[in-house]
């Protein structure tokens, strides 16, 4: 469904991504790891547009990505994302927060927005809170209405952009919990995360990088069991001894 | 002179209201007018795209360093020859403020836009919407609340700088004021009167 053919992209002279290839197949989960400033989350912006990238091609669902003349903005809508801040609308409640791209985008009635809002949050247990602002709201709990948001444009893939990296960790729980579900119901998930009990759980396959390059791209029971390049065992061994 | 006579704020009300609304009409449409222009200077001073952005910045300097006189006289004597016909010394005054104010809120509109985390124009990209959806629900709304302080303190100087408008005769609070004070003798009780209304 996505696949990422030798991307290369450049901050000026600062060389972010260097030939990066993978791909995500229908239903697939797959876990981007690494330390920080690998990438990772430069690579999972490009795969809807965010970030353009120099080199190299990315498409999704036949749709080429990296093609000057494709309508990014018709592609973006097709494919959910949820970001390491939240990013929700601070100014709107929760049920807006959740309406303006089911309506703005999509087109749907204003009655039938607010009916998928309030299915969806009943699904990750917030449906009581449709009225307040973001900033009533517990970092898990934004979390989980910035995935709803994404939920709501029934998207044909999710892209995780470090979704517990800023919470406290009474509530990664939580998130993880949504996406775990998600996971199990069939969504193609593409995940830039930390999380390694969450990785082995439901992962079908681990992308590891390191210096803007994937070092290793393996099968999740391989990348834990039997991790190839020094690289990965020394984050491994950092990562998994606390 | 004698003693202070305040009675001649009172026997000239009907007058010096007529002054006020103009200053006050012409203050709100000016505010108005260069809200919405300035938007859109600060929207192509951050578009990305050289030209207008080039043009944006370019306006707005050079509208910044001449002074508001001049542009109130450019616009009284050149928008006749560009219409061909005159206008009146409202209309010329209130395209010359609108032209002058759009400059400085494009600024303040600028930073305000800048102030809204760049998260939030991926959030909104990410969601499908397009650019101007972007601007419209989620980036200017939250740029004009971060904003009000400093549009308000603007929209007070802009009624200041309406008492500039007597150079093309018109008779606003100021010229109204000065006018009695000048026919009634009263300078001292009038422009105190002036200065309190004006702070």
């Amino acid at each position: 469904m996505i696949t990422i053919d030798q991307i290369s992209k450049w901050y000026g002279d600062f060389h972010v991504l260097r030939d990066c290839t993978t791909k995500v197949e229908k239903g697939e989960v797959v876990v981007v790891c690494g330390p920080s400033g690998s990438g990772k989350s430069t690579l999972i912006k490009c795969v809807n547009g965010l970030e353009p990238v120099q080199q190299g091609q990315i498409t999704v669902e036949g749709t080429e990505v990296t093609a000057k003349r494709t309508n990014l903005t018709k592609l973006r809508a097709r494919i959910g994302m949820v970001f390491q801040h939240f990013e929700l609308y601070p100014h709107m409640s929760v049920r807006d927060n959740i309406c303006l791209g089911q309506q703005k985008v999509l087109n749907r009635s204003r009655e039938e927005a607010i009916g998928k809002a309030e299915a969806l949050l009943e699904r990750v247990g917030l449906a009581e809170h449709i009225d307040k602002h973001p900033g009533a709201l517990s970092g898990g709990q934004q979390q989980r209405v910035a995935i709803t948001r994404a939920l709501a444009m029934d998207p044909i893939a999710m892209l995780f952009d470090e979704p517990t990296s800023a919470l406290d960790p009474e509530m990664i729980n939580e998130v993880l919990d949504v996406m775990v579900e998600l996971a199990q119901d069939g969504m193609t998930m593409m995940v830039v995360t930390h999380e390694m009990g969450f990785a082995r759980k439901v992962a079908d396959r681990v992308v590891f990088m390191d210096d803007g390059a994937i070092v290793e791209d393996r099968k999740t029971e391989d990348f834990f069991g039997n991790p190839k390049s020094p690289r990965a065992q020394d984050f491994l061994s950092k990562i998994l001894n606390h | 002179m004698g003693s202070f006579d305040f009675a001649v704020i009172t026997d000239n009300l009907p007058f010096l209201w007529s002054g006020l609304q103009l200053s006050l009409v012409l203050t709100l449409l000016a505010i108005l007018g260069g809200i919405v222009l300035g938007t859109l200077l600060a929207l192509m001073r951050l578009s990305g795209i050289a030209p207008l952005s080039l043009f944006a910045a370019s306006y707005v300097n050079l509208i910044r360093s001449v002074p508001l006189i001049l542009v109130i006289f450019w616009f009284y004597f050149l928008v006749p020859l560009a219409v061909g016909r005159p206008i009146g010394g409202f209309y010329s005054a209130l395209i010359a403020f609108v032209m002058f104010e759009a400059a400085y809120y494009s600024e303040i509109i600028r930073a305000g836009i800048q102030s809204v985390r760049r998260g939030q124009v991926f959030a909104g990209q990410a969601t499908g919407l397009s650019y101007w959806q972007i601007q419209r629900y989620v980036v200017l709304p939250q740029a004009f609340r971060n904003m009000i302080p400093i549009l308000v303190t603007q929209g007070i100087i802009l009624f200041q700088d309406t008492s500039l408008v007597f150079v093309v005769s018109l008779r606003d609070f100021m010229t109204v004021s000065s006018i009695i004070a000048r026919t009634e003798g009263r300078l001292a009780e009038m422009y105190i009167f002036a200065a309190l209304v004006y702070s």
